[in-house]
Order: C-alpha cells, then sequence, then structure tokens
C-alpha cells in the first residue's frame, strides 16, 4: 500500500478504519463500478465488470479456493479440498472465479480481472480512476 | 457515489441482469430479438401443475408426496442430491426465486417478463426446467400424466398472461399415442408455436411408432425441437466424476444420437415439409458430427439408402439453438458457423435461469458476423421458423434501466 497525493481521478471512498470491517465493497462512482476487498492489511480494487461475458464480478461471493489434493510420492488423489487462506472472487453471471489479491482467473492465468489503483491517503481510501 | 448489494437468490432480475440491459442499450437496442430456450423453474409452481393431472390416482399421488419427503420435486425422477448446477451456491440465478411480486400477479410471469425487458428480448420461449429429464422416469404413465398437466398450465394459466410469451408443447414421447392426442388437442393453439420433444431418453426417434405424429406434427406446420438434456445415471456418463464433464458430454450426447438416427433413416426424405429444431446442445458438435457422418456414410451407403445427400447438407437445412455457445477459439467458432449456415440456420437463446446462460451480447460481439447476420440469429430466422411478427414488443433499455431496483 502506498502513499498518495491528491491527483486528477483520485477518489476518496471512505475511512480506511471503518472499511476494512468488511470483506468487501462495491461502489457505483459516477457511473464506474468498482469492487474493493480487504484482507488483512491488503486492500484491492477491481472493475466490476467480469472479462467473460461483463457480468457484475465483484458483486458474487468470495469463496475459499478450491484445491485438487494430491498424495506426495504415490500421486493418489486426496480429494478436493478448500483452502481458507486464499480467497476467491466469483463471478455470479457464470461463476468465472478469481483470486482475490492477483486477479488472476483459477486455471487461466490470461483471464483477468482490470485493476483499479487504490491507495491510502491520510487513513482514507483513495481509488484512481480513469 | 452508491454501495451496491450482493447479488443473490432474492435479487431482482432486472438487478441482476442490469449489466446485459446496458449492453442492449450499447449494442442491439433496435434488433428484434427471440430467446428460443428460456426456462420455467416449475418446482416453484409445482402444486399448480400436480392439481391439473387428469388421472385421479397420479394426482391423489402427487398431492400426497407434495406434502410430504418429496415436496416441490413430487412423482418426478430428478435427483436433488446431484444436482450441482450453483456450482456450491456460487451460481445463485439457478433456482431463485424472485422478489416483489406485485399482488394478483404470477410469480413466473414477473420474472419472465423482467428477464425479457432486461435482456432486451421481444418474445421468450419457456421450456420446463426438472421435467426435461422425465424422458428417463420409469413410469410411462407418470410422464404422460404431468405432460397433459403441465401444458394446460402453461397454455391454460401462464402464456394469457403476456403475449410475448410462447411455449413448444411438451410431448410425452415415450408414448407415441399420447403425444398424437396432445398435438391434436393443442395444433392450433396460437401461443403454441411448435412441439419439444426431451432429447435425454433412449427411444430411437426413427421409430415408425412415431410415423403417424410426424406427419401429424408435419400437417401443421409448425417446428418439432429436440431439447437435450443430462442424465448422470447413463452408464456412460457414470465413469464421470464431475458435474462439468457429465454436463458437457450428455448435453450433445442425446442430440447426436437422435440426428444421426433420423438422417441414417432417411428421415429427412420421409417428412420434408417437418421442421427439425435442436436445442441445448451448442454448436460445437455440429461440425464435428457433420464430418464424421459424411466420412461413413460414403463408404456405407447401403446402410443409408434413403439418403440423397451427404448428412452434413442435411443438418445445414435444420435449425439449431445457440446456447451454450462455446466461443474460447474465435477460428473455431467462425467455421462452425460457416458450415451450419448459421446466418439463416441458427437461433439466439438464453436458457436463463439456468447456471450457464447466455445473453444476446454473445451474438453482437461476435467480431466476423455481419450486423445482418446478427439480427438473423437473435431474431429474424426464429421469426421465420415460427411465423412470428417482426413487431418491437420490448420496452427501450433507458427505460428498464430507470425502473430498476438498483440495489445490486
Amino acid at each position: 500500500m502506498t502513499q498518495a497525493s491528491s491527483k486528477p481521478g483520485s477518489v476518496s471512498i471512505g475511512r480506511y478504519d471503518d472499511l476494512r470491517q468488511k470483506e468487501r465493497v462495491v461502489l457505483d462512482i459516477d457511473g464506474t463500478s468498482v469492487g474493493v476487498y480487504f484482507i488483512g492489511d491488503e486492500i484491492r480494487a477491481w472493475h466490476n465488470t467480469c472479462p467473460h461475458s461483463g457480468g457484475p464480478v465483484c458483486q458474487g461471493k468470495t469463496v475459499p479456493r478450491t484445491l485438487q489434493g494430491v498424495e506426495e510420492g504415490t500421486g493418489k488423489s486426496l480429494g478436493l479440498t478448500l483452502d481458507h487462506s486464499r480467497r476467491m472472487i466469483v463471478c455470479p453471471w457464470h461463476g468465472f472465479e478469481f483470486d482475490l489479491l492477483t486477479g488472476i482467473h483459477a486455471i487461466d492465468e490470461r483471464t483477468r480481472l482490470r485493476p483499479v489503483p487504490v491507495a491510502l491517503v491520510d487513513g482514507d481510501v483513495v481509488l484512481t480512476l480513469g | 457515489m452508491r454501495e451496491l448489494d450482493e447479488i443473490g437468490t432474492r435479487s431482482d432480475t432486472r438487478d441482476v441482469l442490469a449489466r446485459a440491459t446496458m449492453q442492449a442499450k450499447r449494442d442491439y437496442d433496435d434488433y428484434f430479438v427471440v430467446d428460443i430456450d428460456a426456462h420455467v423453474s416449475e418446482d416453484h409452481f409445482w402444486d399448480e401443475v400436480i392439481e391439473l393431472i387428469d388421472n385421479e390416482y397420479l394426482r391423489d399421488l402427487g398431492q400426497s408426496q407434495l406434502r410430504g419427503f418429496a415436496g416441490n420435486n413430487a412423482l418426478l425422477n430428478i435427483v436433488p442430491g446431484l444436482s450441482h448446477q450453483s456450482v456450491g451456491g456460487r451460481i445463485t440465478h439457478q433456482g431463485r426465486r424472485e422478489p416483489n411480486i406485485p399482488q394478483g400477479e404470477h410469480p413466473f410471469v414477473v420474472a419472465a417478463q423482467r428477464s425479457m425487458d432486461a435482456m432486451g428480448l421481444d418474445y421468450q420461449i419457456v421450456f420446463p426446467s426438472a421435467m426435461l429429464l422425465l424422458g428417463m422416469h420409469p413410469q410411462d404413465e407418470v410422464e404422460v400424466a404431468l405432460a397433459g398437466a403441465f401444458n394446460r398450465w402453461t397454455v391454460e394459466r401462464i402464456l394469457p398472461m403476456d403475449e410475448r410469451l410462447k411455449a413448444l408443447l411438451y410431448l410425452p414421447f415415450n408414448t407415441p399415442e399420447a403425444c398424437e392426442k396432445l398435438v391434436e388437442k393443442y395444433a392450433d393453439a396460437k401461443d403454441v408455436i411448435g412441439f419439444t420433444v426431451c432429447s435425454t431418453r433412449n427411444n430411437a426417434i426413427h421409430s415408425d411408432v412415431y410415423a403417424r405424429l410426424y406427419a401429424m406434427i408435419e400437417e401443421t406446420g409448425k417446428p418439432l425441437a429436440f431439447h437435450s438434456g443430462y442424465h448422470w445415471g447413463d452408464p456412460s456418463f457414470a465413469q464421470l466424476n464431475r458435474f462439468a464433464t457429465m454436463h458437457a458430454l450428455s448435453f450433445t450426447h442425446y442430440n447426436q444420437i437422435h440426428v444421426s438416427n433420423w438422417l441414417v433413416n432417411a428421415m429427412p426424405e420421409r417428412f420434408p415439409k417437418l421442421k427439425m429444431l435442436w436445442v441445448e446442445s451448442g454448436l460445437a458438435w455440429i461440425p464435428f458430427l457433420m464430418q464424421r457422418l459424411d466420412h461413413e456414410i460414403l463408404m456405407r451407403p447401403s446402410e443409408a439408402p434413403g439418403m440423397k445427400r451427404l448428412p452434413s447438407e442435411y443438418m445445414a437445412d435444420m435449425w439449431y439453438t445457440s446456447q451454450p455457445m462455446e466461443r474460447t477459439n474465435m477460428e473455431l467458432l467462425e467455421s462452425t458457423m460457416k458450415v451450419m449456415k448459421a446466418e439463416t440456420q441458427l437461433l439466439y437463446s438464453s436458457d436463463w435461469p439456468h447456471w450457464d446462460w447466455d445473453a444476446p451480447s454473445v451474438i453482437t460481439s461476435l467480431p466476423f458476423l455481419s450486423d445482418q447476420a446478427k439480427r438473423n440469429i437473435l431474431g429474424l430466422n426464429a421469426a421465420r421458423l415460427f411465423n412470428l411478427e417482426v413487431k418491437p414488443k420490448k420496452p427501450r433499455a433507458d427505460a428498464v434501466l430507470a425502473n430498476r431496483p438498483g440495489r445490486s
């Protein structure tokens, strides 16, 4: 997280200490829709448009990442498990899943969310749009 | 600046689909759009259907099950524990219930109207959902009873409520005589614009037991649709341990079998005016089957002596719906649309509110289609096939956006 000064296109969306109480807030800012996520000390902001079909990706659920467990040495399946340390953003339209921190699709790394620059400025969460 | 709610099972359809409305405003607000395949979640209104069963014994049995363990799946053969369409609740519109229904209005009609307005549709053809598996029901008489009741519910209760809603009559195909009676009864019904067989079944569709039925449908001039589906209980598909693979293969499997039987038994020559429509198998299977059958039949013409053209040529004269349209490889999709003559034979379908639905933008966003081809696929081909008047029925996208709740 970097400190940022006020610049064109910058929008303060509120106090960090208040917003971080939520995992996510989705905002319509003069027609631009953005999902802002708070996880641990990290903040991420993504355009609320799925690269698949243009769905409202940030308004779906956030879920733990699903993993395929494999036994080392034998290659045997340990079944599907949930990794609660990694959160995924799920598009409610068709289920595309993106890593909350990287914006990268769970399987196809070429399919990504579009980031919105976000910074902390004097305790405010500031997005840079445009 | 305002905060938007999460989209969930109780979100208003107009909010869930607001992005599709914006796509309509940007790309196709002036197009005539027909959705050939949307769905009723009939389990939500199953008591209304059960009470219309003619047979007193089955109606009593169904009503008893409604109050008991089966609940909204009374008399049906779906397996709720294997119904993974929502991907563990990740996709919330599958099985959703529409909120804020105005008093005196039917929840299904309101939900359908909101989806039509939000996606920019002039007409929507509605199919059942759980009933798609009835072809595998072990009790043929139950399929007949539910077909009769569902058709009555659709034609008498639902369709009169909105002229934009149309239906293809459900045919209980395991009992040909019952299908014939339904065709006789509903052939002239205004809003019944064709007939449908749910493809998930093990019936040889070229069997002579259907000859009279096909002749009757041919006489009506209305199309016959085969709507595909899945069946995890099929021994081949029981090898698949994920819903995704079972779903991907079985939806194409049943229609491939039926098309193959239709062609090799020369049904297009025997019923030349019968308009055949293949629903909900996507497009990728079409060039595969065209090539595969051409390859085999050229070497074994004595097994298909009634055919006067290549299988691919017959297939290119049939009609197909678009959803779920595979589009991860544009070169393959462009080739597919070329060989199947998509500009005249392809009909847009949404499959809303099912999990793998397609918005009309799947067609408008294709870079290789002309504007006329997009207009044909989105509505004009359907108007030609179903004899629909090409006249705008939908509100403008701006008005839909202005009137939506706007919470999500």
